[in-house]
């Protein structure tokens, strides 16, 4: 798949907590209409890296341009056009999806926002509950409003940080299928980070592995096992960690 | 600017969303002031009964209570906004999206204000019709009094706040406390010349302090000399200033060191 224009262009980042760099150079890319995978295990410095493209964290060094806008300087109108998800985030329990939809709708500045929580409501199979406490909903449910606040501004960009990992496998593999269809339909730009291997390879057009706060390998999940010559993406992982 | 104002209703709107359903958060609204009143007010009645009692004493120790809690729940609003969001793990949603710190803030000060006047409006019925204390004898003089309250609260808030921010919940507590830190010092209840010199100049520092002297002057004398509010305009003025720029510069250490990431976890 041949990416579009970049939407995000990351340039020797570099984050440092006291001395201990938890993301250490990275250079990447994502490009329009692309879904890349940012895999590696618990503490590689995923969740760093995503909270510095979202100005949460401020970078040690190096550069962040979103949509060619720098960041965080920019932040405003870059945060406007993307949005992001993550499992270890909540929307308030006591709002009911319908408000808290309508809350963050505000905060993007969404046109026509009534018509679109319904259509979200309703794709989403939450229209039911929605004006029910967020607190009544099942864990599937919650996730599905999660993902329908992500895509409330339309966004060109999707940052999402381990969005399946409180998931069990049914409710986990169904929000891939739609996270897939919705960026096939809209073509909008998805960077998605993962502790399990497995689950990227169906998804992403491109995997990116972090360890250790670096880059250490990238290609489409099928070059890589070719290149590795692996049947898995996580002995692919395996190793190039062990330095294999 | 539309988009300012847009996303300061939109987190304004989040918080109303909370009270019609929540009896504990419409209790934290009306149920400490109520308590608050009746202590002093019966208080009051007991100690206006008493041989030698000082004729105004109903009125300093009620009117005191009751601009004091202005004060308290102003500060309170706006740290119970933010303590909210981190309760409920919905800062980086929000820290996520278009809004910026400070609309945030901006909001939890507009929160304060309509809290502000809910249990106000409580209070000062209440102390008029148990009492016969009516709140609106202080007169026109009562604007500048509250708004000087109301925005020394929002000081304290906004700096309890950026603690926060940066310590987590380490710092939860003064939340709680910060605000009374300053009441002893503030001559709420007693003239400032019951202090002991050396800390008269703390409770000259304080734009509280200048309100309730003020306060006292007025219900004994029926005026008060423009003097009393301009040192608490000019140190209101010049504390948010210096609150502002505090709570910048800690929302900015949360964002080097990964703090605020952190919050609430
Ligand atoms: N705020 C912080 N302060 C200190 N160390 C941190 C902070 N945030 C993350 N780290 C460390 O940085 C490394 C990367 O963490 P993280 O980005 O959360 O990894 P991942 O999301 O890949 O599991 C870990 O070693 C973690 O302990
Ligand atoms: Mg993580």
């Amino acid at each position: 798949m041949t990416a579009g224009a970049p939407v995000v262009e990351v340039r020797q980042l570099v984050k440092r907590f006291g001395g201990y760099a938890a993301v250490d150079g990275v250079t990447l890319s994502v490009g329009g209409g692309e879904i890349v995978g940012l895999l590696g295990p618990n503490g590689a410095g995923k969740t760093t890296l995503i909270h510095m493209l979202l100005g949460l964290i401020l970078p040690s060094s190096g550069s962040i341009s979103i949509f060619g806008l720098p960041m965080p300087r920019r932040r405003q109108p870059i945060l406007a056009r993307a949005n992001f998800s993550s499992a270890y985030v909540q929307l308030p329990l006591s709002l009911t999806p319908r408000q808290n939809l309508t809350v963050f709708g505000r905060l993007y500045g969404v046109k026509g926002l009534a018509a679109r929580i319904d259509e979200l409501l309703e794709r989403f199979e939450i229209g039911e509950m929605a004006d029910r406490p967020t607190r009544a909903l099942s864990a599937g449910q919650v996730s599905r409003l999660n993902l329908a606040k992500s895509l409330l501004n339309d966004p060109e960009l999707l940052l999402l940080d381990e969005p399946t990992a409180s998931m069990d496998p049914d409710i986990a593999d169904k929000t891939r299928q739609t996270i897939k269809a919705i960026q096939r339909e809209r073509g909008l730009a998805v960077l998605y980070t993962s502790h399990n291997m497995r689950e990227v390879e169906r998804l992403a057009d491109r995997v990116l592995f972090l360890h250790r706060g670096k880059l250490v390998a990238s290609g489409s999940p099928r070059d890589l096992l070719a290149r590795y010559e692996r049947e898995d993406l996580e002995q692919v992982f395996l190793r190039i960690a062990r330095g294999g | 600017m539309e988009g300012r104002l847009r996303r300061v209703s939109a987190v304004f709107q989040r918080h109303l969303y909370l009270y019609p359903s929540s009896a504990s958060r419409l209790m934290e609204i009306f149920y400490w002031p109520l308590l608050d009143l009746l202590v002093w007010g019966f208080l009051t009645v007991y100690l206006s009964r008493s041989p030698g009692a000082v004729p105004q004493w109903t009125a300093f120790l009620l009117g005191a209570m009751i601009l004091w809690d202005i004060l308290y729940r102003s500060q309170q609003a706006i740290c119970v906004s933010f303590l909210e969001e981190m309760w409920s793990r919905n800062l980086l949603n929000l820290f996520a999206s278009p809004l910026s710190p400070g609309e945030f803030v901006g909001a939890t000060m507009l929160l304060s204000l309509v809290k502000f006047l809910l249990a106000s409006a409580l209070t000062v019925a209440l102390a008029y019709y148990l009492y016969a204390f009516n709140l609106f004898e202080l007169g026109f003089w009562l604007v500048p009094l509250v708004f000087n309250l109301i925005v020394m609260g929002w000081v304290i808030g906004i700096v309890t706040t950026a603690v926060i921010l940066r310590y987590g919940e380490r710092a939860e507590v003064l939340a709680w406390g910060l605000a009374l830190l300053v009441q002893p010092f503030s001559a709420v209840f007693y003239p400032v010349s019951a202090l002991p010199s050396s800390l008269r100049p703390v409770a000259y520092a304080l734009p509280s302090t200048y309100v309730f002297e003020g306060m006292r002057e007025i219900i004994t004398r029926g005026s008060t000399g423009n003097s009393t509010f301009a040192a608490p305009f000019l140190l209101n003025a010049a504390y948010l200033a210096l609150a502002w720029i505090f709570f910048k510069a800690m929302y900015r250490q949360a964002q080097e060191q990964g703090k605020l990431t952190k919050l609430g976890e």
